[in-house]
């Protein structure tokens, strides 16, 4: 894992349709590492490796560059700032946060009741939130930001022990490294058609247009998964009501079997399976449908695409502080290379 | 044609795992096809004729059926948690029987199958699957996906099974393609696809590829005619139901009245059709590349999406009749 890169990327600002700040870091990153770099009308890059086998699969790897969060939606009378949600984030996690508003990174907090005034539990609705940036009034705050800015989580990239490392954007900055490492790495048989994109989280839009402009033959989606691991304290061990665990940290690469906007080619999940156990990498399989990725949209470009996900499991995505094993990574990145070098025409075949 | 909805009905293959239809399908369409194609998400379409400067004509009906998949065994009970392939109605689900591709059988539960309030049907997130046979040997890997199972009942002109939606579909367009010999002045693709009950997902792809100029989808339709139903005009036994619209598309005029004219012209029965909710592979055909004109011949059904959807055999032959005089001339 190279630390300082992941850092870098998951301390950029880059809301769905603002993710500029990304787009030049992994631009950067990959420069003399694939061919035929460009962006697409939409904001997603999309790259080449060549392969070193003539005739072999054309594999698209993607990742994507957007983060959850916010957008100025205007300014009340006192100063405080309304705000609007870009993809999903549970309102319950929203009151004391800490924000970073518009390109001069304004800091905010979302306003909250103190204890001392409120002690009623329930769930404050984002539309009855506000980010107070201490404006004095309304023509103060405006002077600061402005209407349709972003919104991020202002926090930053840390490391926990030798082992753990925390930040916000994991999801997908995340699969944004380990694509770019995919890129450095190599040379592979296959041709890599590496697409970072844009708009995942508000509805994968950027991969369709980059699915249907790469036209891949086999497609594997590089995400950041939710490893719901913690305890539940309200949960009785194998009672009826416990909940199911998705996947944990430390498991390895997490292989989905369905989500809610694709079903993974089984055949193709079975390959993922057999290539983990060859090379002796752990992985689990995702056994909580919920969500969506971009292969929701790549495996219904043009005439259709098997196409598999493959993700780093963390912890809290969609918070400003998701956690993130190195082992996972480094095992996401190890089953990654090994798919490119054992995936054939003859394994495609075998996909009908 | 018995024979055939038999063997189509009682085959396995929810969404995603169309594979044993598919390949059933394959050895039925074989000799009046002239050929074959599995694409990426395993659509099967099969081409009759050469075109003659008429027009590409591509006939959908899916392949998958309404089932379930196993997430997660509770460790120790052994019970199954399992997430839904398509719409599933949770008052139908306590006591299902269901097979898992294995040939293992599970029968679904709840704790409490009325509701807490004996008015509601639990959340889908309360129900299991029990797969115990009292040793222990019956095993279902997470990430196996099962379809519910009952076989095919007849009741006089009726057919009652699970999977007529849309099985029944694919047993119209093999019957039109058995029919047609060969012989027609089009280019017709039929394409049996994947991924109809989850979001309309394969027969996309599948229009990409074919590139038609019109396309006719063929799939069940609510009967208004079950006690207190819905009066939407549709009844059993009443003929092939010709789509107006629904809530995904708007048929063209034009492809309506080419229907309706087929029908009248060779005395088929017949009745139009305006459903209020679901809809059907056409509405992601219709704006597939710059778009294709597109329609759906609907076999009537009652107790959609249960284990017991039944259909009568005088709308299936005229289903049969429309499709087949519509690809002649």
């Amino acid at each position: 894992m190279d630390t300082t890169l992941l850092k870098s990327l998951s301390e950029a600002h880059g809301i769905s349709g603002r993710e500029d700040a990304v787009r030049k870091i992994i631009l950067e990153a990959i420069y003399g590492h694939a061919s035929d770099i460009r962006i697409d009308p939409l904001g997603s890059i999309t790259a080449i490796k060549r392969g070193t086998v003539a005739g072999a699969p054309r594999v698209m790897l993607a990742a994507h560059m957007d983060e959850v969060g916010f957008m100025v939606a205007g300014v009340d009378g006192d100063g405080l700032v309304r705000f609007t949600a870009v993809g999903s984030i549970d309102d319950r996690i929203l009151p004391g946060m800490r924000m970073k508003i518009g390109a001069n990174a304004i800091p905010g907090v979302v306003i909250w009741t103190p204890i001392h005034i409120g002690r009623e539990q329930s769930v404050v609705k984002l539309a009855n939130l506000r980010i107070d940036i201490g404006a004095s009034s309304k023509d103060d705050a405006n002077g600061k930001v402005k209407l349709g800015d972003m919104i991020v989580f202002d926090s930053y990239f840390g490391e926990l022990g030798a082992a753990m490392v925390r930040g916000k954007a994991l999801d997908d900055r995340a699969g944004c490294a380990l694509l770019i490492d995919v890129l450095r790495g190599g040379p592979y048989p296959v041709d890599v058609l590496a697409a970072f994109t844009v708009q995942e989280e508000i509805g994968l839009r950027g991969a369709q247009v980059a699915a249907q402009t790469l036209n891949p033959d086999v497609a594997f989606v590089l995400e950041t998964t939710t490893a719901n691991d913690i305890p539940n304290p309200l949960a009785v061990p194998d009672e009826m009501d416990e909940p199911n665990p998705t996947c944990r940290i430390q498991g390895g690469p997490v292989f989905t079997i369905l989500d809610r906007s694709v079903i993974v080619n089984p055949r193709l999940l079975q390959f993922l399976r057999a290539t983990a156990d060859k090379h002796s990498i752990p992985y689990q399989l995702k056994t909580q449908p919920g969500g969506g990725t971009d292969g929701g949209s790549i495996h219904l470009a043009n005439g259709g695409v098997a196409t598999a996900v493959i993700s780093n499991p963390s912890r809290y995505i969609h918070s400003p502080v998701t956690y993130l094993h190195r082992d996972d990574f480094d095992n996401t990145l190890r089953l990654v290379q090994a798919v490119l070098h054992d995936v054939n025409r003859d394994v495609l075949a075998s996909l009908r | 044609m018995k024979d055939l909805i038999k063997s189509l009905v009682e085959a396995w293959g929810p969404s995603g795992y169309e594979h044993h239809v598919r390949e059933l399908i394959r050895g039925y369409a074989e000799p009046y096809a002239d050929s074959i194609e599995v694409d990426a998400l395993g659509n099967l379409i099969c081409r009759v004729g050469q075109g003659e400067g008429k027009q590409r004509i591509m006939v959908a009906a899916h392949m998958d059926e309404i089932g379930l998949i196993a997430t997660f065994q509770e460790p120790r009970s052994g019970y199954l948690r399992f997430t839904p392939l398509g719409g599933l109605i949770h008052t139908t689900l306590h006591g299902s029987r269901v097979r898992f591709e294995n040939g293992v059988t599970g029968v679904i539960g709840a704790p409490e199958p009325l509701g807490s309030s004996r008015q509601n049907a639990p959340d889908l997130d309360s129900f299991y699957i029990d797969i115990s046979d009292g040793d222990g040997a019956a095993a279902v890997a997470p990430g196996t996906a099962a379809a519910f199972w009952r076989p095919l009942e007849e009741r006089g002109i009726r057919l009652i099974a699970k999977s007529m939606d849309d099985r029944i579909g694919c047993v119209v367009a093999l019957e039109a393609m058995r029919l047609l010999a060969k012989e027609t002045p089009h280019e017709v693709y039929f394409a049996f696809t994947v991924q109809e009950e989850v979001g309309i997902r394969g027969a996309r792809p599948a229009a990409h590829s074919i590139d038609p100029d019109i396309a006719i989808a063929l799939d069940v339709t609510l009967a208004g005619d079950e006690y207190k139903g819905e009066r939407n005009g549709i009844r059993l036994g009443a003929g092939a139901a010709i789509k107006v619209q629904d809530p995904g598309l708007i048929v063209p005029p034009a492809i309506r009245d080419w229907m309706i004219s087929r029908a009248e012209a060779d005395g088929i029965p017949y009745q139009l059709e305006l459903l209020k909710a679901g809809t059907t592979d056409a509405a992601q055909i219709q704006s597939v590349r710059a778009g294709v004109p597109s329609g759906c011949i609907s076999i009537p059904c009652r107790f959609i999406h249960t284990t017991s959807e039944t259909v009568d055999m005088r709308d299936v032959e005229a289903c049969v009749q429309l499709l087949t005089g519509l690809l002649k001339h």
